[in-house]
């Protein structure tokens, strides 16, 4: 009884600490930005007007309503896209199963401005495919028209959530439920219908969710593709134009964090009462069996068309990094390395500047995870779930608000030693990196001790082991699966986040990649360089992730050979 | 600094669950060198940087914002800054900047630079800011995308009305970039505030896209989105100069205006911000912007000597930018209350504005002679290019409040709020767009 009260002193303490982090670094900056909406343009005192003006003008009930159809239209494209990749890897021997899972990640490798910069070339209105329609058939498919233009790049760019989240859950499963479901005569798709896919639920809704907020309060791709009427779009032009303060910005931004929350206490009540934990681990997931030939030709048929279209952006960019001059045109004019030389003359410290952010930021970010998913599913601590709820809400919070908010808040704070502003130090970008990828670390995390059955854990505890001990040989490992597909997420997300940074950067020196290609891209002949530093961001963010996935793999492989099959592919 | 980002580099890549590493050793570093705030593109700030290193020796470090972001920087980081310079195109940002006091003054020794380009004043009267080059909107257009589209070359704003452009011409809005604000602004003060209004909706009736960035223009034409953009000159020259198929040419009535560089209030090192003024205006400096990735008007009319051929020279052609007297103080008086109005009537309601202008298009091509269906029209088209409010409620004083950022005093008196009127103006272009394409559609079938 002594080693469980104090263990849970421990636990207080960590959850006070990390508790501290949010309110400081998330809290106190947001609260200073969206205060601007409850205030009176007028007289400055706290009212709520502002919201009613919200609600009266139709515009920005349309901006809402089109905000919705678009995250919903993302979640079902993304879905389409990542289920069948999923399965199929996961359940299947394939030759290119781990290649498949690592393609499927690449997408995340990149800004999406410069994704929707490159499906533009290729299917835009007068991209490279419609040329080609119009050239062959006479008419021209406006596939990035509008509202489904932004759904498409969001899906492609987005759909990584699902497939990394949707694996781990399916390579958790426990074979023995999918033998006892055959067993009772259940099989093809009943027994993906009623046994797999219920069981991989948590794993599901973890991606889904992270997508429809993703899109939901994505700014980049619509102002892309200069698309005005949705909700963030609007909260960022009316933010970010001179002169004009209006607290309409604001507001939205503050229904944005409220909706966001909303949906995500949406998917926790949809788990809510279900027991997702299988208490056998290490069994290998699900059965893997061999295709039949045909069955063969007709998966890859099925995933060599996916993979084609979610690299498109890829291919696009490649394209332009290698061409001269790409305009309305199929292909570029002619081809040539000049944009490669120029980018390795100027350009190497934006990639040492995003290796060292971003793998801080995903290394923070599923410590806090694993944390705080401990706290939330195994500790009795009270007020526990604000925990979750609070480093879930940064999902929510727009970049250029967390940035704003950073500015305000830390720019007297000096830092010593160096003395200078907390808000002009680089640690700075890594802070709010880890602010804005914590929530995928957490659902990755969360999803992964879901699984885990607290049965294990009361055998050890049983057996003598203390709390720390379990948590360290017993928990961490079951969860492995999860907390690598965090790290992953955030790490790659995190290489390429823009929208908070270019409000960070305050010396060039410091400046991460997104921000490099989006300075390359500001001007005429800068499109080639910033192609190039683009696919080398690709490569090197691709590098890094599948080393840093080899080197904790090894690690299990030494720990326990079982488990290691379990992080398999992610 | 460089040397312990190595080493985190190599730790964060290599074992990324080396925790401890972070608490290597941080040096502090304080060399000379100026940070310079600018919305340019690399192609801009390395080249004049280079140029400037190798002529003083003195390092540079370019600070990459947007110019709205920009602003947002320097007034954040006022109380404690590490900024030397602003340098960016819209002298309304410089204006904003040094209303908020965050702007430092200083005389400029160089000589030869002359009080106006075109019919506007080169530098601030009140010597806060300096122009370093002049620049003036225009029309770009891709060659290959009107060749393929059989388009004819547009050479004037009312060309761009035409129904042969529709769904072909591109342009950013007034709110997003300072540049484009002038433009609404000039024609606006050309033509007079109705039949302004009335064109700039005519050729946005003609618009595929308002983009959020002002490098979208550009960005647009030249990848082929679009075949027609309003763009300002260097983005026009210098893609050309890139090597995409597209050119530009300047309207009659279009302003010249200065881009320009200023010293922010407690810099830390003022005195190698003044170098920076001094050599961007000397003859060496002002050489480099006529270089191919650059290509901006130079301020001193000695180096257009060295400019390419059919290069546009404001000094010796004096159509350039001199048809309109541009009103600085009309301009500032009305600043907020034009950006509102282009996106509540244009940006926000595209989808609205060009099915009218569909209708009416449509109408007009059918019914030629028809003089009762050519009145629907008449009718239809007014109703498109009214505006809300009067040129004079637009530069009223207590009206222009309610869009401020910041009220200067506690006691300016403002009633009503911007949402409020926002809204008004939304319900009541949107009946007037949706009742026009009604008309036409009637004259249409006449």
């Amino acid at each position: 009884m002594n080693s469980f009260s104090r263990s849970q002193w421990g636990a207080g303490g960590l959850a006070l600490l990390i508790g501290l982090f949010l309110f400081v670094f998330l809290i106190v900056p947001v609260v200073k930005v969206v205060y601007v909406a409850f205030q009176d343009p007028n007289t400055g005192a706290l009212t709520l007007i502002n919201f009613v003006d919200f609600f009266n003008t139709s515009l920005f009930r349309e901006s809402f309503l089109n905000s919705i159809y678009v995250a919903g239209g993302a979640v079902l494209l993304a879905s389409l896209i990542s289920i069948p990749l999923a399965y199929f890897t996961t359940r299947f021997n394939f030759g290119g199963a781990v290649l498949i899972q690592t393609l499927g990640i690449v997408p995340l490798i990149m800004p999406p401005f410069v994704g929707a910069v490159a499906m533009l070339l290729l299917f835009g209105e007068n991209g490279s495919v419609n040329l080609l329609i119009d050239e062959w058939f006479g008419f021209t498919i406006p596939f990035m028209e509008g509202l489904n233009g932004v759904i498409l790049v969001e899906a492609i760019h987005y759909f990584p959530f699902i497939l990394i989240n949707l694996s781990a859950a399916l390579l958790n499963i426990d074979s023995a439920m999918e033998e006892s479901a055959q067993n009772l005569g259940a099989s093809g798709t009943r027994l993906f219908r009623r046994i797999v896919f219920p069981l991989a639920m948590p794993g599901y809704v973890a991606g889904a969710s992270l997508v429809f907020l993703k899109v939901f309060d994505d700014l980049g791709t619509p102002l892309l593709l200069n698309i005005n009427n949705m909700l963030a779009p609007q909260a960022y032009l009316r933010i970010s134009s001179i002169g004009i303060s209006d607290p309409m910005g604001y507001v939205i931004s503050v229904i944005l964090v409220v909706f966001s929350l909303f949906s995500l206490w949406v998917s926790f009540l949809a788990l809510k009462n279900k027991d997702y934990a299988t208490v056998q681990k290490g069994g290998g997931g699900l059965m893997k069996r061999d295709l039949r030939p045909w069955e063969k030709i007709g998966c890859y048929a099925v995933i060599i068309l996916i993979l084609l279209m979610v690299l498109s952006p890829h291919i696009g960019l490649a394209l332009l990094s290698f061409g001269t001059v790409w305009s309305y045109s199929v292909l570029p004019d002619a081809y040539t390395f000049v944009h490669y030389g120029n980018v390795f003359r100027t350009a190497t410290q934006y990639i040492s500047n995003t290796l060292l952010y971003a793998g801080l930021a995903a290394l923070i970010d599923v410590v806090l995870g694993t944390a705080i998913a401990y706290i939330v599913w195994r500790t009795g601590l009270i007020g526990r779930k604000w925990l979750d709820y609070i480093a879930m809400g940064a999902v929510a919070v727009p970049g250029v608000v967390l940035g704003i908010g950073y500015l305000r808040t830390f720019v007297e704070f000096n830092v010593p030693i160096i003395d200078k502003p907390l808000s002009s130090w680089w640690v700075i970008i890594v802070i709010a990196l880890v602010i804005r990828r914590l929530p995928y670390a957490l659902r990755a995390c969360m999803a992964g001790l879901q699984q885990v059955s607290i049965m294990l854990e009361e055998a050890a505890e049983n057996l003598g082991a203390t709390k720390t001990r379990t948590v360290r040989r017993i928990v961490v490992p079951l969860m492995s699966g999860g907390i690598m597909a965090g790290f992953i997420i955030s790490f790659a997300t995190a290489s390429v986040e823009l929208s908070a940074t270019i409000m960070l950067v305050s010396a060039e020196s410091d400046a991460p990649l997104a921000y490099g290609i989006y300075e390359f891209m500001q001007s005429a002949a800068g499109r080639g360089p910033g192609a190039a530093l683009g696919i080398v961001a690709v490569l090197i963010v691709g590098i890094a992730t599948y080393i840093s996935h080899r080197v904790i793999k090894r690690r299990e492989k030494e720990l326990a050979p079982g488990v290691a099959v379990a992080a398999q592919g992610v | 600094m460089k040397i312990t980002k190595r080493i985190f580099v190599q730790l964060t890549a290599g074992a990324v669950l080396a925790v401890g590493a972070v608490m290597a050793p941080i040096q502090a570093v304080a060399a000379e060198k100026l940070v310079i705030v600018t919305s340019y593109p690399p192609d801009t700030t390395v080249t004049v940087g280079k140029a400037f290193t190798k002529a003083t020796g003195i390092k540079v470090e370019m600070l990459k914002k947007k110019t709205t972001a920009g602003i947002k920087y320097l007034q954040a980081t006022a109380a404690n800054n590490t900024s030397d310079m602003f340098w960016a195109s819209a002298p309304d940002a410089f204006e904003v900047l040094k209303g908020d006091g965050l702007l430092q003054k200083y005389t400029v020794k160089v000589k030869g630079i002359p009080e106006k380009v075109g019919a506007f004043p080169i530098n601030d009267p009140e010597g806060y800011y300096k122009g370093f080059a002049a620049s003036g909107y225009g029309i770009m257009w891709n060659t290959r995308y009107l060749k393929a589209k059989k388009l004819p070359v547009p050479n004037s704003w009312a060309d761009l009305e035409k129904p042969i452009y529709y769904g072909h011409v591109g342009m950013s809005a007034p709110s997003r970039s300072g540049t484009t604000h002038l433009t609404v602004e000039t024609l606006l003060q050309g033509e007079g505030w109705e039949k302004g209004w009335a064109r700039w909706k005519d050729i946005a009736g003609n618009f595929k896209t308002v983009t959020a960035r002002s490098f979208g223009v550009p960005d647009g034409v030249n990848s082929g989105q679009f075949g027609v953009g309003v763009v300002i000159d260097f983005f026009g020259l210098s893609s050309k100069a890139s090597g995409f198929p597209v050119d530009f040419l300047y309207p009659k009535m279009t302003t010249l205006v200065p881009a320009n560089i200023a010293i922010v209030k407690n810099a830390p090192n003022p005195g190698l911000a003044g170098q920076f003024i001094e050599f961007l205006l000397s003859p060496e400096g002002q050489e480099v912007l006529l270089d191919p990735k650059i290509r901006r008007l130079p301020v001193n009319p000695a180096t257009y000597a060295k400019a390419p051929k059919g290069f546009p020279n404001p000094f010796k052609d004096k159509s350039i930018g001199s048809a309109v007297k541009f009103d600085l103080q009309l301009s500032k008086s009305r600043y907020n209350i034009i950006n509102s109005l282009f996106d509540v009537m244009i940006t926000y309601r595209l989808d609205d504005l060009r099915a009218a202008t569909k209708a009416i298009q449509t109408a007009e091509a059918k019914s030629k002679g028809n003089a009762g269906a050519m009145k629907l029209i008449k009718q239809a088209r007014a109703l498109v290019s009214k505006v809300p409010i009067t040129a004079a409620k637009a530069s009223e004083k207590d009206f222009n409040n309610i869009f401020k950022k910041k009220r200067k005093k506690a006691t300016t008196k403002v009633s009503g709020r911007q949402a409020e009127f926002e809204q008004a103006w939304d319900t009541e272009i949107k009946a007037n767009y949706a009742k026009a394409k009604q008309l036409a559609e009637k004259a249409a079938s006449m």
